[in-house]
């Protein structure tokens, strides 16, 4: 980058020193956003303690591992759960839910997109329709209907795999696909199984990995559903787990800390890993949308 | 191809949606021997009028109304300020927009737990110790979250935190597509820095912020997470500044059994989610024509 800076004559001395100010906004707001992460991260480093520790817990030479281990220990037997099961549970739920999710939406979008059959009108307006119908509004009539279900782990993962948000995205992509492509196979004798698997769903990828993203995100933070169904320590997602842990008396907040690191890690790895594409695909989905 | 995820929506969006209207009308509890009876809108009416349920309730709304009145347009603002600062691409950028996406991957529960800490009372609390260090005493500590005063506005303050990087990026993306000619020609004719924000930069990415702002005003009347963690988890706050509709729906449903009430709060509410959505996008189409 600084060789770029020096080799290309147009960036002069007078555009670099205008930079400083700009620089100096980007810093100031970093920090801003920085800081309760760093506070976190800091407070699941520094010593036990169960009163909260205001700035001490940015002590460096205090630091050391022990929340972790502390974590570990606390939540390891029947009664409390164990943090393996936390993670295990939410891998489970968020994994079945993305999966699953993408295979069933996007097949519904391209039967919605680009075949023709008996009530395709009444099943593309339902789900305009059921796009405008927030969770939350049925959540309560769920929780009384599904009660039977509680503390299971299918209960988790079934109501959030047809998502009409999803088919809204995949759909919007796939009539962005020109007609003459599936003609052209059926020609060769494909059908439309073959079409959609062979040919629309490798083109979609950025569809595929946008849906994937979102749902991922919304998936690993879930809480209001498993506050309604879960009260089972072993069935218990992580987010859920968080509250409960952190709701304890008296609170280990350093261990809670330690938790809330443990609980955000999977998904900064994963944004780490893929941040082209997380950002890309949630950008473009948006901006279609 | 439809099939599986049409009949999963029915069966988990669809039926419920129907049913919480059905629920609404009759005493439903659960585990009562008694079969519901009918009661008519008697929910709607005690929800709306009876003084021992309506307080609340109205109570309830009115937040979620204060809440998304500062939010959309203070997050909006935000976002665009935050997306226009990252637009550039100069090195070190791409630390910056993964810096104020970060909050994003946070699930609300946890973020709820952190900020918890920071705006815990007394001494304790990292913003407490901050602005007692930094004011040499003269500022004392606040309870932020259990004064009536403060506590909505700091639940403001970490939900913005939170979700102010997704509609970053969503803005940046649109900020890329407006023509570097635009500018070009702009700076031709001697427009000052906010003259080409206001003449270019903001007609450019115009239906990006209506869609930004549409959809960060359905997220803000669903809040539920962050209100449910710090009243319920020992966070200490003031549940009667903080209440929303859903908080409300959840507690009649869970804490009281009263599922037809929950469900009444659940239909108005959704009613109140595509009202607001049909004004917005109505205000909105017609400033564009």
């Amino acid at each position: 980058m600084a060789q770029t800076t020096a080799s290309n004559p147009k960036i002069s001395r007078r555009e670099l020193r205008s930079r400083i100010p700009h620089y100096a906004a980007l810093l100031v707001t970093g920090l801003l956003f920085l800081a309760p992460v760093a506070y976190m991260v800091a407070a699941s480093l520094a010593p036990a303690s169960d009163t909260l520790a205001g700035f001490t817990v940015f002590d460096v030479t205090q630091w050391g591992l022990h929340n972790y281990s502390g974590v570990a220990s606390s939540l390891s037997s029947d009664s409390t759960g164990h943090l393996w099961r936390f993670f295990a549970v939410s891998f489970t739920v968020t994994v079945a839910v993305v999966g699953l999710g993408l295979i069933v939406n996007s097949m519904a979008a391209y039967a919605l997109a680009r075949l023709s059959w008996r009530g395709r009108a009444v099943a593309l307006l339902a789900i305009l329709l059921i796009l405008i119908v927030p969770f939350e509004a049925v959540a309560v009539p769920m929780f009384y209907l599904y009660n039977d279900a509680r503390n299971t782990l299918w209960i988790q993962i079934l109501p959030f795999i047809g998502n009409a948000l999803s088919i809204f995205l995949f759909y919007s992509f796939f009539t962005g696909i020109p007609r003459s492509i599936d003609e052209a196979a059926r020609v060769d004798g494909a059908g439309p199984w073959r079409i959609f698997w062979q040919i629309i769903a490798p083109m979609s990828k950025p569809a595929y990995a946008s849906v994937a993203i979102l749902t991922f995100l919304t998936q690993w933070g879930s809480f209001l559903w498993p506050v309604l169904m879960i009260s089972d320590p072993n069935l218990r997602p992580l987010p859920l787990q968080i509250s409960v842990f952190a709701g304890q008396l008296p609170p280990a907040w350093g261990q809670v800390m330690a938790f809330g690191v443990l609980l955000v890690l999977p998904v900064i790895v994963v944004f780490l890993v893929f941040q082209r594409w997380f950002i890309e695909g949630v950008a473009s989905s948006a901006v279609k949308g | 191809m439809a099939a599986p995820a049409v009949s999963l929506l029915l069966l988990f969006v669809a039926v419920p949606f129907v049913a919480s209207i059905g629920f609404s009308l009759y005493n439903v509890r659960l585990g009562d021997p008694r079969d519901p009876s009918f009661m008519g809108l008697t929910q709607y009416v005690r929800i709306l009028t009876d003084p021992d349920v309506s307080g609340q309730f109205l109570d309830a709304l009115l937040h979620n109304l204060i809440f998304a009145a500062v939010v959309v347009p203070v997050q909006t603002a935000l976002a665009l300020a935050l997306a226009l600062l990252v637009k550039k691409n100069i090195p070190g950028i791409g630390i910056f927009r993964s810096l104020y996406f970060l909050p994003v991957v946070f699930p609300i529960a946890l973020v709820a737990i952190i900020w918890r800490l920071i705006l815990a009372r007394g001494d304790e609390g990292l913003l407490n110790s901050a602005l007692t260090f930094f004011s040499g005493g003269t500022f004392g500590s606040q309870d932020w979250l259990g004064s009536e005063l403060t506590a909505l506005a700091s639940v403001i303050v970490l939900s913005i935190w939170q979700g102010c990087g997704f509609q970053m990026v969503i803005l940046l993306a649109a900020l890329q597509q407006v023509p570097a000619e635009l500018y070009e020609a702009a700076e031709l004719d001697r427009a000052n820095g906010w003259q080409r924000f206001v003449h270019v930069t903001l007609p450019g990415v115009r239906t990006t912020l209506v869609f930004v702002a549409l959809y960060t005003t359905i997220l803000s009347l669903r809040v539920f997470d962050q209100i449910y963690v710090l009243a319920k988890s020992g966070g200490g706050l003031n549940e009667d500044a903080t209440r929303t509709v859903m908080y409300e729906a959840v507690t009649a449903a869970f804490d009281e059994n009263n599922i037809g009430r929950a469900s009444a709060i659940s239909v108005v509410f959704f009613l109140i989610v595509v009202v607001l959505s049909l004004i917005q996008r109505r205000v909105t189409t017609e400033k564009e024509g």
